[in-house]
Order: C-alpha cells, then sequence, then structure tokens
C-alpha cells in the first residue's frame, strides 16, 4: 500500500506543483513508483511543470467519471520510468470532482505506487478539501512571509479536522518545507526566519528551499529542478527534502548566501 | 507587578447576557445594546464585525432597548439594519414596550423574574445593573474547564460560554477563544482571547507570550494597536477594572 501525501499551502504561488513536481522526481528517482495527482482542476500547471502538456489525453475528472480508464489516464514520465501524471482538467471546475469519484481514484493507485502526491489548488474551498481527503502525510509549502505563514496555519487546521485521518480520530503526518528562502533577506530581518516560521506552524520541518534562478528556468523547460539541474542548490534541498519523507533522519543546513553567511551556517535537525 | 499605562476604552459591542428559560430549558443569547445616536452606534458595530467577520453568524442575538428611547419604526430600522449586517435578532427586551407589532421580533419580558437562580440570590437593593450577580449562581452551577492541548490555527474558533479554557499550545493569528471564564494560554497568544463573555468583569486573559489581536473582558476590548509596545512579546495578564483592560507583565 503507497502513501498518499497532499501538497497544500492555502496560499497561492507558494510553490506547491514546483514542490509536488521536484519532490515526487526526486523519490522516482530513487526507485519509488511515484503517481503526480493534480488537483487543481480548472487551473492545471502539474502537465506543463512536469512537460507532459502535448501527451494529455484523458484527466482526472475523465477517471472520476469513468470515462477513462486510470491506466488511460495515467502519463509515464519520459525520463523516469518509475514517475507517472495524473493531470487536472482545464475545461471543468473543482464540482466536477465527486468525493466517491476522488476516493476510488485514489484507492487504486495506493494499490499501485509507492507514493502518491496531491497537488492541492490554492485556496481552503472544496478543490483543497478534496485533495486532502486522503492523505496520509501533509507537505504544507510556506515562504518565510507572515501571509503565507497565517494561511498554513489555516491549512493545518483543517489537515486536522476535514481529513479522513483525521475524522477516523488518527492524524495526518504534517511536514513544513519552506520554499523561496533568501538567506541574505532573512538575515536583514526583511524575512521571517526559520524559526519563526516553526514556532508559528509547530510543525516539523521538512526542508527549505533556497530562492534559486534554476527553479524557473526549470519549470519554463517543463522539467522537475530535481531532474533538469541536479547539483542546483534547489535541487539538492528538494532531494534531501525527499530523503526525509522517506523517514531518514538528515539534519536540515539553512542555505548560505556566498562567502561571510557561512558563519551563519549552522545545522538544524529535522523531527 | 508592572504595570501598563491603561487606555480608556469606549465600549465596544456589548457582548452582555442574557439567560432565558422556557420550560425549563434556558439559552444563552448574545445582548445587543444599541445607543443613541444609532448611525455612530452602526459605525462602531461595522467597524467591530470587520474585525471579526462572523463574529454574529448563526449566533442568537438579544436586542436590548432599556437603555434608549426609540419609536417603533426606529425599530424596525435598526433591526433591518442588523439583518442587513447578517445578525438576526429573534427578541427584543425594552421596558415598559408591550408589543411592537407582528412584523418584528417578539418582546421578552420579565427574563429574569424566572430565573431560578436569582430567585435565591440576595436581591441587590436598586443598585448597579448588577447582571454579575445574577450570573454568578448559574456559572457556578455549570462552570467547567475546558483543557485544550493543541495549538488553535488560524480560523478555529472555541466557544466555551461557562467556564476557563485553557490552552497548552499556541493561539494562532486569525483564530479566537471565546470563554464564560478567563483563559489561560501557556503558547503564544496570536489570535483574539475573549474572556467573561457571559458577562464576568472578573475574569482574566493570562498567556506566555503576548502577540494579541485583541484581549477583551466582560465585553470590553483592546485591539493590538491600544496595547503598549512594552506588553508585547511578554508574559501578561489582561483584567478589568473600572471598565478599563489592563495589560499587565507577569513575574
Amino acid at each position: 500500500m503507497g502513501k498518499v501525501v497532499v501538497v497544500t499551502s492555502g496560499k497561492g504561488g507558494v510553490g506547491k506543483t514546483t514542490s509536488t513536481a521536484a519532490l515526487g522526481a526526486a523519490l522516482a528517482q530513487t526507485g519509488k513508483r511515484v503517481a503526480l495527482v493534480d488537483f487543481d482542476v480548472g487551473l492545471r500547471n502539474l502537465d506543463l511543470i512536469m512537460g507532459a502538456e502535448r501527451r494529455v489525453v484523458f484527466d482526472l475528472v475523465n477517471v472520476t467519471q469513468g470515462v477513462a480508464k486510470l491506466s488511460q489516464a495515467l502519463i509515464r514520465d519520459k525520463r523516469v520510468d518509475t514517475l507517472f501524471l495524473l493531470p487536472a482538467s482545464q475545461t471543468r471546475d473543482k464540482d466536477a470532482l465527486t468525493e466517491e469519484g476522488v476516493a476510488e481514484v485514489i484507492g487504486a493507485l495506493r494499490e499501485k505506487f509507492d507514493y502518491v502526491f496531491c497537488d492541492s489548488p490554492a485556496g481552503i474551498e472544496r478543490g483543497a478539501q478534496l485533495a486532502m481527503r486522503h492523505a496520509d502525510d501533509a507537505v504544507i509549502v510556506t515562504n518565510p512571509e507572515v501571509s503565507s505563514v497565517r494561511d498554513s496555519d489555516r491549512i493545518i487546521g483543517l489537515l486536522d479536522s476535514r481529513t479522513l485521518k483525521a475524522e477516523r480520530g488518527e492524524s495526518v503526518n504534517k511536514h513544513v518545507l519552506v520554499t523561496r528562502f533568501d538567506a541574505a533577506r532573512a538575515a536583514r530581518g526583511e524575512m521571517l526566519s526559520i524559526d519563526d516560521v516553526l514556532e508559528i506552524l509547530s510543525t516539523p520541518l521538512l526542508g527549505i528551499i533556497p530562492e534559486n534562478q534554476g527553479v524557473l528556468r526549470a519549470s519554463n523547460v517543463g522539467s522537475p529542478v530535481t531532474l533538469s539541474e541536479p547539483t542546483n542548490a534547489a535541487a539538492r534541498a528538494y532531494m534531501d527534502a525527499a530523503k526525509r519523507l522517506e523517514g531518514e533522519d538528515l539534519p536540515v543546513v539553512l542555505p548560505f548566501q556566498r562567502q561571510g553567511f557561512l558563519d551563519r551556517l549552522f545545522g538544524r535537525r529535522a523531527a | 507587578m508592572n504595570s501598563i499605562a491603561p487606555i480608556q476604552n469606549t465600549r465596544s459591542a456589548p457582548v452582555a447576557t442574557k439567560q432565558i428559560r422556557f420550560n425549563a430549558r434556558s439559552f444563552v443569547a448574545f445582548a445587543l445594546a444599541p445607543e443613541a445616536p444609532l448611525s455612530a452606534w452602526f459605525d462602531g458595530l461595522d467597524r467591530w464585525t470587520e474585525n471579526s467577520p462572523g463574529f454574529f453568524a448563526g449566533r442568537p442575538v438579544v436586542l436590548n432597548l432599556n437603555h434608549i428611547t426609540l419609536h417603533a419604526e426606529e425599530v424596525i430600522d435598526l433591526v433591518d439594519g442588523l439583518a442587513d449586517r447578517g445578525i438576526r435578532v429573534f427578541a427584543i427586551e425594552a421596558n415598559g414596550i408591550d408589543d411592537l407589532g407582528p412584523d418584528l421580533p417578539p418582546i421578552l419580558t420579565g427574563a429574569r423574574k424566572i430565573e431560578v437562580e436569582e430567585q435565591k440570590a440576595p436581591r441587590q437593593p436598586a443598585g448597579p445593573p448588577a447582571n454579575t450577580n445574577e450570573q454568578a449562581p448559574a456559572r457556578a452551577a455549570e462552570a467547567r474547564t475546558l483543557i485544550i492541548d493543541t495549538p488553535i490555527r488560524s480560523g478555529q474558533s472555541v466557544f466555551h460560554p461557562h467556564g476557563d479554557v485553557i490552552v497548552l499550545g499556541s493561539v494562532g493569528s486569525g483564530s479566537e477563544i471565546i470563554a464564560g471564564g478567563s483563559v489561560h494560554i501557556y503558547g503564544t497568544l496570536r489570535g483574539r482571547a475573549f474572556a467573561g463573555v457571559m458577562g464576568n468583569p472578573d475574569a482574566r486573559i493570562f498567556c506566555q507570550k503576548n502577540e494579541a489581536e485583541l484581549l477583551a473582558v466582560d465585553g470590553w476590548y483592546r485591539t493590538a494597536d491600544d496595547m503598549e509596545p512594552s506588553s508585547r512579546g511578554r508574559a501578561i495578564q489582561a483584567f478589568l477594572d473600572n471598565e478599563v483592560i489592563w495589560v499587565s507583565a507577569l513575574e
């Protein structure tokens, strides 16, 4: 039985889709069978980030409605053969998804894959709640700024109340992934520090992804940064985060910015 | 105790109380007491609801017109004005008025007199409005402490009308704790805390680290803007003295 991981944030534009692609690709490269499911029906992006937009025939809505079989809709990645994408529909809206349909699809994916990543739409409405519904684990993507952190706090409240696990009295394993972290700006006090973020969210840290040009470059060429630029600082941070998701106990190191900030380097334990 | 100078506050939309008893069932309602001039009062209410959208949503509200004299048409406008703001008045309390007509919510009369507890309590000589005295026995009978050992997340609202609320974690920005008794927070308070909402001026708010958006005791409140900067980020208690909220450092 595979693990269902929702990638969510509340706020839009913080890097949910980029992180879904990067973490999923990193895990698939280690031989895990990974499915990436785009829940952002109506505003799909994951197909573009994965470079699969020209191969989309069927989508999540088709599968939930029984128009297509799951095997017809899953797109195998051309670079890593254990990585699959289930795209969202761009022409429908989030009401096209039914709770029963989603349960069936996730149930079927869980049988076939080691990891099922659900890329949540922004917001806290129906679409986001369906994406988190079946999650075993949650990656909460946060930028180090107050509005993003408060929205993440709100999402954590929903993860603790609206998921199947929560309703059964269990709890979703939650991990905070801080993205677009700029060490120099944090040092100048222009961004929240990692300590502030973790203190507010009181949730363990999965990783810190530095602000990096390579991430945008990768998106534009339709490849997860962990595949296209594996030596890039952001890609390495995603790979480490993927290892932590696997249960490996790696210390989290603050990404540093040129010389002079080396002294700011300090280790941090991932909980 | 390191007192921080108080700031005289204007009365907020009063979150006073009314206990009603029908056939031995009692309900708790928020009583709104409009003050003249009504336009200014509505402005104040709008400011309040802007900060707490949904505060009145689904909550029973009684209109207390004992301190204001209005014509029937004005009462209709008032009820309509509240309805426009999503506040549904289910009853009106007004001394000396027997009936406002079928279009308006029913009049509540003698609500206090049918309170069993009050009859047992020693009657106050015509003095202060003293709703604390009326409430005290009821509170003692029903008071129960609510202990929450998880963080309160943004958007969550804890409503515990009788007794204290103890939170072992932090209270997030954009969340609220509403307690009939005192509020104790052993983490950081970044949201809003209301103590003594059922009319208890002796209730207090305690927190390990004050980053609160709003502190309120018995309907009197102070926003983050009104707090002394020196009280921020510290362990504090907030209490009511002479209708002024004091925020003082602990230790």
